[in-house]
């Protein structure tokens, strides 16, 4: 950011009304008051993954692994099948019509939020890593190590029919999946009009 | 006394403001002063008309002031088709009963993923880092020494109405129940391009991952341009200190954007080139459009307006008579230029009154006086920006979204008015 030719620019003025007492305004914000972060502690915090694998920590898991843990921790809220609820709905594709549990629309009209799904409209299945790892079980959140959370993701894609319950998912992996929410994406920032 | 004529602006009874002011239609009976008896005037006391609180000394006030106990029942609604996992929760404001365009931080709405954190500010960091040339961390107190400037803004939850954009009949609901997931406040903070400054912004960064100290983690993406425009780091709300529900000790505040992207409880800023697609912007908070595209990062809340009185499931109170129609506007783009209300169903609409201040991306109050004639008629309001913007009917709106798409729903609002006076939630 060029700030220099303002600041050289507005201190002559000053200068030459006799009103120099200091060139800093709120914009220039004289409070450094920030402290350094240091590597190590960025290291501990930066959680979040990106569709890249920005982030993704070692580990691995496969579906196979996972089921065991999902009916455990993950079927009390989100159902057996992913599909129940009360929770979000982790299977399926989105929509009234196009999924085939015959109990659908009384549950959607008891859980509006089951319309939509994992599996139907996430494009990134780095997403789900992410957000299992920082707040699943809901009751304790960052309770699991990062093998369970890739066989917990696993196991989620598994039942959206999107890999095989063998394949060991590990931070490479994950990147080789395909999800069938991103062709479907269309982004509104930026903005292209304002209506 | 002078009579004037009381305009009528458009059918079914809405009435030119200014005449209706002028005429002396509301006082025309008020001042009939008794006579004073001239007898007894000596051992006349004064005490038998008034009230009895008006003979007794008055208690003392309290350390933090609450409403009368007349008014305790003014409460917020937990909405009940929220999925029932402990701390998913859903909270309503109730705009029918309030007037002007601020919140109080008591009933402020409140949407919680993963509940409420119960943070001790002492132990409370913010850090930025990602593409930044000095990651930094600052502590609340550091903060509280920044340079702070002060906004009133509504903040609305992207799902607000979302019944009246996916149930196929209108639902017998309150604007409480419909619209309470919108309020105004004043936000006093530090704009983040302060920070940011501080920090130094790599020239490729495009985004920043912002996150809470909550128990979810929530995050959201937000692009770079929106943070360095017209973000504040919230403390303050309404003069005070943040509330525990709206983010204490501190919250990002994106005017005009979508309640769920301004983080509360905000204790991480990752600077980067792309949106990292958190959960929120990956499903729930994407619309679904009618060719089956997932819209996303669709930010600011499109231009909108309810009439607040009388709304859903209330009763006129009188068969016939003079009512003032009152209501809010609001648009994530800017100011409200215009709101026009109808009282025929949309036939005829007449401006009505915009009740300063017009603040940018804030509520705006309308309103009208409304001569009704006791029968069965339609009340809508239909908003415009300063874009030129105009508030889409229902059917509009749905041309555009799949069937069972539900955010930024912003259509305009009908209130049948049956016979009786009662009000209810109508399509037209």
């Amino acid at each position: 950011m060029s700030d220099k030719p303002t600041s050289v620019f507005s201190i002559h003025l000053l200068l030459l009304f006799g009103l120099f007492s200091s060139s800093l305004s709120a914009e220039d914000t004289a409070t450094n008051l920030g402290d350094a972060l240091s590597p190590l502690e960025i290291e501990k915090y930066a959680i979040t993954v990106f569709p890249d694998g920005t982030n993704l920590p070692a580990g691995q898991g496969s579906a196979r692994q996972g089921k065991t843990l999902y009916q455990n921790q993950c079927a009390n809220c989100h159902g057996l099948k992913g599909i129940e609820g009360p929770a979000a709905r982790l299977a399926g594709s989105d929509g009234w019509f196009s999924f085939s549990d015959p109990l659908r629309i009384l549950r959607i009209d008891k859980y509006p939020v089951l319309l939509i799904s994992v599996g139907g409209l996430w494009p990134h299945a780095t997403t789900i890593f992410d957000y299992i790892r920082r707040a699943m079980p809901h009751y304790a959140p960052k309770s699991l190590n990062n093998n369970e959370v890739y066989a917990l993701t696993a196991y989620i894609l598994h039942i959206n029919d999107l890999i095989d319950q063998e394949l060991v998912l590990n931070k490479s992996s994950i990147l080789k999946i395909s999800m069938p929410g991103k062709d479907r994406s269309v982004l509104a920032w930026p903005e292209t009009n304002i209506k | 006394m002078k009579t004037k004529l009381i305009k009528e602006v458009a059918a079914g009874g809405l009435l030119e403001r200014r005449s209706f002011l002028l005429s002396g239609f509301a006082l025309s009976s008020a001042y009939s002063l008794n006579a004073l008896s001239a007898s007894d005037a000596g051992s006349g006391r004064i005490d038998t008309d008034f009230p009895q609180w008006a003979k007794v000394p008055g208690r003392n006030d309290i350390e933090y002031g609450q409403p009368s106990e007349h008014e305790r029942h003014i409460k917020r609604i937990q909405a009940e088709n929220a999925p029932e996992t402990s701390m998913f929760s859903i909270w309503h404001t109730p705009i029918q009963n309030q007037r002007g365009i601020i919140t109080p931080n008591g009933l402020h709405f409140s949407v919680n993923h993963n509940g409420i954190p119960e943070i001790n500010p002492q132990h409370h960091t913010l850090r930025i880092h990602g593409m930044v040339d000095k990651p930094l961390k600052f502590d609340v107190e550091s903060l509280l020494r920044y340079p702070m400037v002060s906004t009133i803004n509504f903040l609305e939850c992207a799902g607000n109405t979302a019944s009246n954009a996916v149930s196929l009949t209108a639902l017998d609901q309150s604007c409480q129940e419909l619209y309470g997931q919108i309020s105004g406040a004043e936000w006093s903070g530090i704009p983040l391009k302060y920070l940011f400054k501080e920090a130094g912004i790599k020239p490729k960064a495009k985004w920043v991952i912002a996150e809470g100290a909550d128990g979810g983690s929530h995050s959201r993406s937000i692009p770079m341009e929106k943070l360095m425009d017209d973000a504040i780091l919230a403390l303050y709300q309404n003069g005070e200190r943040l509330r525990p529900s709206q983010g204490y000790p501190m919250r990002l505040l994106l005017p005009g954007w979508e309640g769920n992207a301004n983080i509360k409880w905000l204790s991480r800023l990752e600077v980067a080139d792309t949106p990292a697609y958190t959960k929120d912007e990956s499903g729930l908070y994407s619309d679904i459009l009618d060719s089956g595209e997932i819209q996303r990062f669709s930010f600011p809340m499109g231009v909108k307006s309810v009439i607040t009185h009388p709304s859903g499931k209330q009763t006129l109170p009188d068969k016939k008579g003079f009512y003032e129609v009152s209501g809010l506007a609001w648009s994530g783009h800017g100011k409200i230029k215009q709101v026009d209300v109808s009282a025929d169903g949309g036939n005829t609409w007449a401006k009505a009154h915009l009740d300063g201040p017009v603040l940018t991306k804030s509520l705006t109050r309308f309103t009208i006086p409304w001569q009704w004639s006791g029968t069965a008629t339609i009340l809508l309001s239909r908003a415009t920006d300063e874009h030129g913007s105009v508030q889409p009917t229902r059917n509009q709106w749905r041309e555009k979204y799949a069937s069972y798409s539900f955010n930024h729903y912003n259509g305009i609002q009908a209130w049948r008015i049956n016979s009786a006076g009662r009000v209810e939630n109508t399509y037209v």
